[in-house]
């Protein structure tokens, strides 16, 4: 079973989300979502000031087989975002939840974190997903 | 339920993602496919090629049989064990399939054909087959096994049976060599190595003795980048029966230009005859981003065409492609990536052999 870290939440799109406190949150993609996709080779990331709604689609990796749709788990506006995976995606694959972070959003709802699913719920979703 | 070859276990046990891929249940990768694909480009790996299938074909007419049934002119073939690609067309000119033929003896030819075509390819063989008495024997006891790269050979040779290892250390590319197993000198991989046919109740073994000998399980991601960093086709995708060779790169393939007659030779001649014909033309994507297939191509604002087999290069570090483009379109083309025109680069395929880029980018 692939790493979920309790301290984080998630989506059944397979985004996880940072609390850094202050409405601010470091959103990127789960280990078992880079596991799925196999080795990245492209990241696409939303631009920074752009204005994200909750599910919208804001970002793109691909990996070697296939593109997949990043989305916000969360609306928010893009404060910042890792310039280092567009050199080097595959630091995605070796740490999804450190340096393969995606970009930080101000929220514009903090009441939106409260509809992410904890770190159980999000393992048995991942588990029952895999095929 | 997908079938399964005599090494799934062995995959599941070595750590392979499956996949479903043309009705069989097969390895994609077993952690990294692109370093699956530099172990090949490096130094070697294998793959199961089990789901393909060897079909022999017997009889004292079976040149004369294979002149009439494939593209390409088994004429060609004048020592045992040298190896044909061609395709097999349909009576409209169509692919079938692309296969390899191998001349065994005055009456035995031995083929490979594609897992997801066997079906039909086998329909079809029986269908033409009887008028010349030739008889067609699928081998589905028999496993295969490729193993590539530049120490491929050398990894392999020890594993091989008394009987066949020195015949097989001597061979020339695209030659095969026989005794109680069967091994080319092929490879779908633009790298040297060998495709070891033997009896499925020695597969495993072979298998583990090869990864004993330093050689890297590799699934068939590895396989789709390398052929196609090979510039080699892929069945369904680059081409079917509603695509003809000389609109697929594989021109080459098909002898038109004597007086022999094959199946789909009058279409492909009606074609020549009428003009138009699209082109298959290799691209590098130039920029960031990853080229797929059916992806649309433009020349200025209009539409010419489509990838056909696209993806990532580990060896260029770049994205490339193989596509089907209008025959007047120009050279200077764009390809739609989600909504955005991005510029493509035109080469000549290969872009990498035996470890080596081909082009200049």
């Amino acid at each position: 079973m692939s790493n979920v870290p309790s301290d984080l939440k998630y989506t059944k799109s397979h985004e996880w989300v940072r609390d850094e406190g202050d409405g601010i949150v470091t959103v990127g993609i789960t280990d078992h979502a880079q596991e799925l996709l196999g080795d990245l080779v492209f990241v696409e990331l939303p631009e920074v000031g752009a204005s994200l709604d909750a599910g919208g689609d804001c970002a793109v990796v691909e990996s070697v087989k296939a593109a997949s749709d990043v989305y916000a788990p969360v609306g928010g506006e893009v404060l910042e975002i890792n310039e280092e995976l567009v050199d080097a995606p595959e630091t995605i694959n070796s740490d999804a939840y450190g340096d393969g972070w995606m970009f930080k959003l101000k929220l514009s709802d903090a009441g939106e974190l409260g509809a992410l699913l904890g770190a159980e719920a999000y393992a048995e979703h991942a588990e029952n997903d895999d095929h | 339920m997908d079938k399964k070859t005599i090494l799934n276990q062995t995959h599941r046990d070595m750590g392979a993602r499956m996949v479903p891929f043309g009705g069989w249940d097969m390895p994609v990768n077993y952690g990294s496919q692109i370093e699956e694909h530099h172990a090949v480009r490096r130094d070697a790996g294998m793959f199961d090629v089990c789901h393909m299938t060897v079909v022999d074909l017997e009889g004292d007419r079976v040149r004369e049989f294979l002149r009439y049934l494939l593209a390409n002119d088994v004429a060609k073939l004048k020592s045992p064990g040298k190896a044909l690609y061609s395709c097999m067309l349909t009576d409209t000119g169509g692919v079938i399939d692309d296969l390899i033929v191998y001349f065994m003896s005055d009456n035995w030819f031995r083929m490979v054909v594609n897992a997801g075509t066997t079906e039909k390819d086998i329909a079809w063989l029986e269908q033409q087959a009887p008028a010349f008495d030739v008889r067609i024997k699928p081998r589905f006891d028999l496993a295969m096994i490729a193993v590539q790269g530049p120490n491929a050979r050398l990894k392999a040779l020890p594993l091989l049976p008394d009987d066949v290892r020195d015949a097989a250390a001597a061979l020339k590319p695209f030659n095969a060599a026989s005794g109680s197993w069967f091994v080319g000198r092929t490879g779908y991989t633009g790298e040297d190595g060998f495709e070891i046919v033997l009896p499925e109740s020695e597969a495993v073994a072979l298998w583990r003795g090869l990864a004993d000998n330093g050689v890297a399980p590799c699934g068939l991601g590895a396989r789709d980048t390398l052929r196609l960093e090979a510039g080699m086709n892929l069945y369904g995708q680059d081409m079917d029966e509603s695509v003809g060779p000389l609109e697929s790169g594989l021109a080459w393939t098909v002898a038109l230009d004597d007086q022999r007659d094959f199946i789909g030779k009058s279409a492909l001649v009606a074609q020549q005859a009428k003009g138009g014909l699209r082109r298959f033309v290799a691209l590098v994507l130039d920029g960031r981003g990853v080229l797929r297939g059916q992806q649309k191509i433009f020349d200025g604002e209009r539409e010419v065409g489509e990838i056909t087999s696209g993806g990532f290069s580990p060896t260029l570090e770049r994205s490339i492609a193989l596509a089907r483009v209008a025959g007047e379109a120009g050279d200077h083309l764009t390809v739609d990536i989600r909504g955005k025109r991005l510029p493509l680069i035109g080469v000549k395929a290969p872009f990498v052999r035996n470890g080596q880029a081909c082009i200049d980018l």
